[in-house]
């Protein structure tokens, strides 16, 4: 099996590798570019541990390979922080509405609501809508009530008036 | 008594580095130069291997090693049986590689190492596997069958374990009850499925003789030293130390194959050795739990207050029992529940089946038991004629009976069962309001009357907790940085101990929660305590912590009192600052009181320098560590509780069931806890919400499906269905905080107590929903198609 | 879980992907969103010496209306099909189908044409398609061609398109004036396959449904009589529900969808 080259820009910085085209998108990003933040749970694209956003869509790393995303801007967990330090509102909110506990599943919903909260845009989210956004996304350790909290959280701050 | 920090919804301390990618899970751990680990697993249920060549795997480019159970010389073991009883009549464990015969699908069988995972897998495919199948022993009930076959061809029958115990006199109640009924009551086997699965990243120093180990263990030391004497290695060159850890739910607390295969191999190859297993593995390698069928006799008064319950139950085990019967055991003592049951037997037999071993899953037999009762109190209330809240009333240990001890019954800490507190008429009143439990039959009636059909059910439960033997903590005030360092042997698998430890530290030490450091897991930083299990974290070593934190306190103000020249009850400590009360202008910072406390020469930064400024730390002549006396502001504090602590919770849901699919909604969701004095109640609140979704899931979405050959027809998330937010209710969720007497804190365990009363409750709410027809849910979990199923079958009332 | 070695083709125009289709054989698969592909081969149970790449075929990626029919290039996302409002307006049904259709993260990737052609048995699409009276083009280096909806599904995960053959474009036919349209399926969890699912067309007293996951290929029934449809069905045991339990949704979802449809039918007449 040929390798191939790929050209990708994660997180604003542009990785050139070598690899073979059966590497997933997920190994590529926590091997070889060595951003472990996003995560693996299930490689059946299922739990959604490993979203990223690729040119500014929400996927599952784990249903690609690294030779698609040839060409894209990614953005991983670990590029939503401000450069000068801090969280991200959306960080900030998980944080405050305790919408973690083990952190594994975090990145991926972390991701999938940065996703969501840009395309919609607004402050006041329903937490039937919520969930339904966040229902592609697994977490066996917090029963969800806080992730929705989280994100609603994180839509006030965003996109609310004051 | 007013708190600062102890009790307080405080941020966790972990979250900013697990929201920021910077978390070190297992696989997260650079090791540039290690290699990959992929295991042969046998595709049959039981069989014998007859032919097992791995010499084209081994040929393969990229490959490594292949090793079968003949490269493995001394260590080709069988794992340790963790919990000996002598009620095991022949114990089984498994070996790390395989034999010549298999007993379930997922059993290691080779393991091969390469450069990569994926020429690993490539390798798997090389090797050449010829086995003659076996009859699978897979219904539990048949397997204790005269004549049926065995799982394992060596031994005499299917019993793992066989136990029988009585409390008081069963036969006496029985003779003198006005009601006797007898019933069955059935729950399937699911599994923890933790988003991360189970990984080991072991590194040998060969010149120096030293082994690390990551491990996505709950019981870091349990392993160090079983490596240590299996290997050989000096007890203090093995470290062995906990990632970052993706949620346990107790899947991760027992021994499996590759916790010692993967540092054997990195002793070989002296080269780091990575293994993560992937999803199918976790499905078919790491422990499962909860498939029990009971049948039990119930013996009460006209009143319906129980006299007596005979209860026998078959529990399938699995494949081994490494474990022992503590998920049976657990089962067994908890089935009384909160209530009095003066007299009672419980008889349990363990079975082996050819399918994934059996270990503790959150919960631990608990919500087996908890179905159990609950359902007999259902049934009772119908007997009887009055309604499911007053039977259980009748019931109740009244809180002037405790400590309520249930005579010769041994809780899972081999201890007699004796439930130190609680307060189960008033959690019941407060869950019942919560839930609009009174309002309730009205509702109903108007969703009855738009063709809707609703339900509300309860249960309650109680939960021993905090077991021993005990937790140790290390705290020290770091010289360098003025911080808190907390260090204690047990894990962190996502119940917050980074804040909650933090916070019984802080709230002695007068700082901040922020400002105290915590490690778990780690045998080098704290080398002494059991492990992560059965909700003891908080208890176990949150008193340790407050032990030490304590002692460092009054070690503190001792030395501060000397740099001050004043009485130590002239002084205070707050705000990482000691100061004469009044005279606050005359203080020492923790960090200096710890930097003058080793009576060193070099003064390294400022602060430092400015504790010279101070008179001595000590107030001796003679040599400057007098005899007996320690450098360093730090203490190591033990905890070992007299016996496990008994927290309860009652929970109540509100259901819809759709007649013409089957199909189950949650409307609503109530939950109230009783786990003591509460750390952190935003924590706790988490924890129990993270169970119900599990019980939810356990009570109509997941199942282990094996057909009768032993195949799981269901391993991956495709087809074994773990909820989504959709699928999970909102909860509301109350506390009450009956203190525990048994330690100093008051603390009881909460981290399993959300799944616990979930099925009991789902089975009860859909009793109710379909009220109209002759129906009683006794198995658990449904579906759609069951309960549909069921649904039709009934006769209407 | 790490798939097997394969060669990568990533081809640049239509063209190149069809001589590569015929070039390979049957030892290709064709790499469209990836989302029904990609795990199989991740659990090895697909193992293709080599995966032809449609990404680079942006001219098969747009969304026109015309000939009164949403016309979709096969590369086109769910995601973006679900999102046009002008599909929509033409044809509601497709995008009732498509927020049903697992979870919208998914749907970024999934192809139109990667669902069909998988034709997977409990997908939501190829019930659509059939409900609708749709079509499809299918290309080869031999020329073109289209196979009715009808026609198109054969077996489970088999479409009639020959070896050499890619599926280019998908044809819904538009909603008439006066007619209602319903999707509405039971799953175990949101976004799962449908144990059952209905795609209902209702026009001027005419009943057209389409049934997934209750046999092989889309069931095509056009009665609005709940046992006529159940009778048309051969769905099948397995570890979520019995063939019976189905047949039964069956019957639940043909009152239900085709009664929605007609409320629609008679607020848009």
């Amino acid at each position: 099996m040929s390798s191939r080259s790929v050209t990708v820009t994660v997180n604003g910085s542009t990785f050139e590798r070598e690899v073979e085209p059966r590497l997933l998108l997920s190994d590529f990003l926590r091997h070889d570019v060595g951003l472990t933040g996003t995560h693996v749970g299930c490689e059946h694209g299922v739990c959604g541990c490993c979203t990223v956003r690729v040119d500014g869509e929400a996927v599952r790393s784990c249903l690609m390979f690294a030779v698609q995303a040839d060409g894209a801007e990614i953005l991983t967990v670990e590029g939503l922080a401000p450069a000068e330090g801090g969280m991200h509102p959306i960080q900030e909110a998980f944080k405050e509405c305790h919408g973690l506990q083990c952190g594994f599943c975090t990145p991926g919903f972390v991701m999938a609501a940065s996703a969501y909260l840009d395309e919609q845009q607004r402050a006041d989210l329903t937490d039937e809508e919520v969930r339904e956004a966040i229902s592609g996304n697994l977490c066996r350790c917090t029963g969800y009530q806080n992730i929705v909290e989280a994100v609603k959280y994180a839509a006030k701050t965003m996109y609310g008036d004051s | 008594m007013s708190t600062r920090v102890f009790g307080k919804p405080i941020r966790r301390n972990e979250d900013e580095r697990l929201l920021t990618g910077l978390g070190s899970y297992v696989d997260d751990i650079s090791a540039p130069t290690a290699v990959h680990v992929a295991f042969l697993r046998s595709p049959e249920a039981h069989a014998r291997i007859v032919k097992l060549d791995v010499n084209r795997a081994r040929g393969h480019p990229g490959v490594v090693a292949v090793y079968t159970h003949t490269d493995l010389g001394e260590h080709d073991i069988e794992l340790p049986l963790m919990i000996p009883h002598p009620c095991m009549p022949y114990p089984k464990t498994q070996r790390l590689l395989a034999h010549d015969e298999v007993h379930y699908v997922g059993q290691t069988i080779a393991m091969v190492v390469a450069e990569s995972r994926y020429v690993a897998e490539d390798a798997l495919e090389l090797i050449e596997l010829d086995y003659d199948p076996l009859p699978a022993v897979v219904d539990i009930e048949a397997a204790l069958e005269d004549g049926a076959s065995t799982t394992h061809t060596d031994s005499p029958g299917n019993v793992g374990a066989h136990l029988e115990q009585k409390v008081g006199d069963p036969d006496a109640a029985f003779r003198e009850a006005d009601i006797v009924f007898s019933e069955r009551y059935s729950i399937e086997r699911s599994a923890g499925m933790a988003m991360e699965t189970r990984g080991v990243l072991a590194d040998y120093d060969a010149r120096t003789q030293e082994l690390t180990v990551w491990d996505t263990t709950q019981a870091p030391l349990t392993i160090k030293g079983s490596l240590g004497s299996l290997f050989g290695i000096p007890y203090n060159k093995v470290r062995v130390k906990q990632p970052d850890i993706g949620g346990g739910f107790g899947t991760k607390v027992m021994f499996y194959p590759d916790e010692v295969l993967v540092p054997w191999a990195a002793i070989q190859l002296e080269r780091p050795v990575k293994y993560i297993e992937d999803r199918i593995e976790h499905f078919i390698g790491s422990a499962h739990e909860r498939k029990q069928i009971h049948d039990i006799e119930v013996a009460a008064t006209a009143d319906g207050v129980v006299l007596g319950l005979r209860d026998r139950f078959v529990h399938d085990t699995g494949a081994y029992i490494p474990y022992g019967i503590a998920v049976a055991q657990v089962a067994a003592t908890q089935l009384p529940g909160p209530y009095r049951v003066p007299n009672f037997s419980v008889e349990f037999t363990a079975v082996y089946t050819n399918t994934v071993p059996v270990t503790p899953y959150r919960g631990c037999g608990r919500p087996q038991a908890c179905m159990v009762i609950e359902r007999v109190m259902d049934r009772l209330a119908t007997e009887v004629g009055v309604d499911r809240v007053e039977i259980r009333r009748r019931n109740y240990i009244q809180p002037e009976e405790f400590p309520y001890q249930r005579g010769d019954i041994l809780f899972a800490d081999g201890l007699p069962v004796t439930i130190d507190s609680g307060q189960y008429d008033k959690q019941l009143d407060l869950l019942l309001e919560t839930i609009g439990w009174e309002d309730f039959p009205a509702e109903k009636e108007r969703a009855r009357a738009e063709g809707r059909h609703l339900g509300i059910g309860l249960a309650n439960y109680v939960e021993g907790t905090g077991l021993g033997p005990y937790e140790g903590a290390h705290v020290q005030i770091e010289p360098t940085t003025g911080k808190v360092w907390v260090a204690t042997g047990l894990t962190s698998i996502g119940q917050g101990l980074e804040t909650t430890l933090a916070q019984v530290a802080a709230e002695e030490l007068g700082v901040e929660a922020h400002d105290v450091l915590v490690v778990t897991g780690d045998t080098q930083a704290m080398p002494w305590g059991v492990a992560t299990f059965a909700s003891r974290a908080a208890v176990v070593s949150g008193n340790a912590v407050a032990v030490a934190a304590l002692e460092v306190r009054k070690k503190a103000l001792g030395y501060a009192a000397n740099m001050l020249e004043a009485a130590t009850d002239d002084l205070e400590l707050a705000d990482g600052k000691i100061f004469v009360r009044g005279a606050p202008e005359r203080h020492v910072t923790l960090k200096q009181v710890a930097i003058a406390s080793n009576p060193l020469r070099y003064a390294f930064d400022d602060d430092a320098r400015a504790a010279t400024q101070f008179a001595p730390a000590r107030r001796a002549d003679g040599p400057q560590l007098p005899p007996g006396d320690e450098p360093g502001l730090e203490a190591t504090g033990y905890y070992s509780p007299p016996h496990a602590t008994w927290a309860s919770g009652a929970h109540a849901a509100v259901v819809e069931v759709d007649l013409a699919t089957g199909e189950l909604t949650y409307v609503r969701y109530a939950a109230v806890h009783d786990c003591g004095t509460v750390i952190n109640p935003m924590i706790v609140e988490g924890q129990v919400m993270g169970g119900v979704a599990q019980g939810i899931g356990g009570s109509f979405y997941e199942r282990m499906a094996y057909d009768d050959t032993g195949q799981l027809r269901n391993a991956s998330f495709m087809d074994f269905l773990v909820p989504y937010a959709t699928e999970v209710p909102a909860m509301r969720l109350e506390h009450l905080e009956t203190p525990s007497p048994l330690n100093p804190k008051g603390i009881k365990g909460a981290g399993e107590a959300g799944c616990i009363p979930v099925p009991a409750l789902t089975a009860s709410a859909i009793d109710d929903a379909l009220s109209d027809l002759d129906i009683t849910i006794r198995d658990m979990p449904l579906d759609p198609c069951s309960l549909k199923a069921i649904i039709d079958a009934a006769p209407t009332r | 879980m790490k798939p097997a070695p394969f060669e990568y083709h990533a081809p640049e125009t239509l063209d190149e992907a069809l001589r590569l289709k015929s070039e390979l054989g049957p030892e290709a698969s064709v790499l469209a969103g990836g989302q029904s592909l990609v795990p199989l081969l991740n659990m090895r149970l697909a193992a293709p010496e080599a995966l032809i790449d449609l990404r680079k075929l942006d001219e098969l990626r747009y969304i026109n209306l015309a000939d009164d029919a949403v016309a979709v290039g096969a590369m086109t996302t769910h995601r973006a099909l679900e999102r046009s409002d002008a599909a929509y307006s033409a044809c509601p049904l497709i995008r009732e189908a498509l927020e049903l259709v697992a979870h919208a993260i998914v749907r970024n990737r999934g192809t139109i044409g990667g669902s069909v052609a998988h034709a997977d048995p409990a997908a939501e699409l190829p019930s659509v398609l059939v409900a609708l009276g749709g079509k499809v083009k299918a290309r080869s280096l031999r020329g073109e061609r289209e196979i009715a909806a009808a026609d198109l599904f054969t077996f489970h995960f088999t479409t009639s398109l020959e070896p050499d053959e890619l599926l280019t474009e998908l044809s819904f036919p538009a909603l008439e004036k006066g007619a209602g349209s319903a999707f509405l399926e039971i799953s175990r969890r949101h976004g799962d396959y449908a144990l059952a699912g209905a795609a209902c067309v209702v026009s001027k007293g005419n009943t057209r449904l389409a049934f997934t996951g209750v046999g092989p290929t889309p069931v095509f029934v056009e009665s609005d009589d709940p046992d006529a449809a159940a009778a048309a069905t051969s769905p099948s045991d397995d570890i979520h529900a019995t063939a019976d339990y189905r047949r039964q949704l069956v019957r639940v979802l043909t009152s239900r969808a085709v009664g929605l449809a007609r409320e629609r039918a008679e607020v848009s007449g």
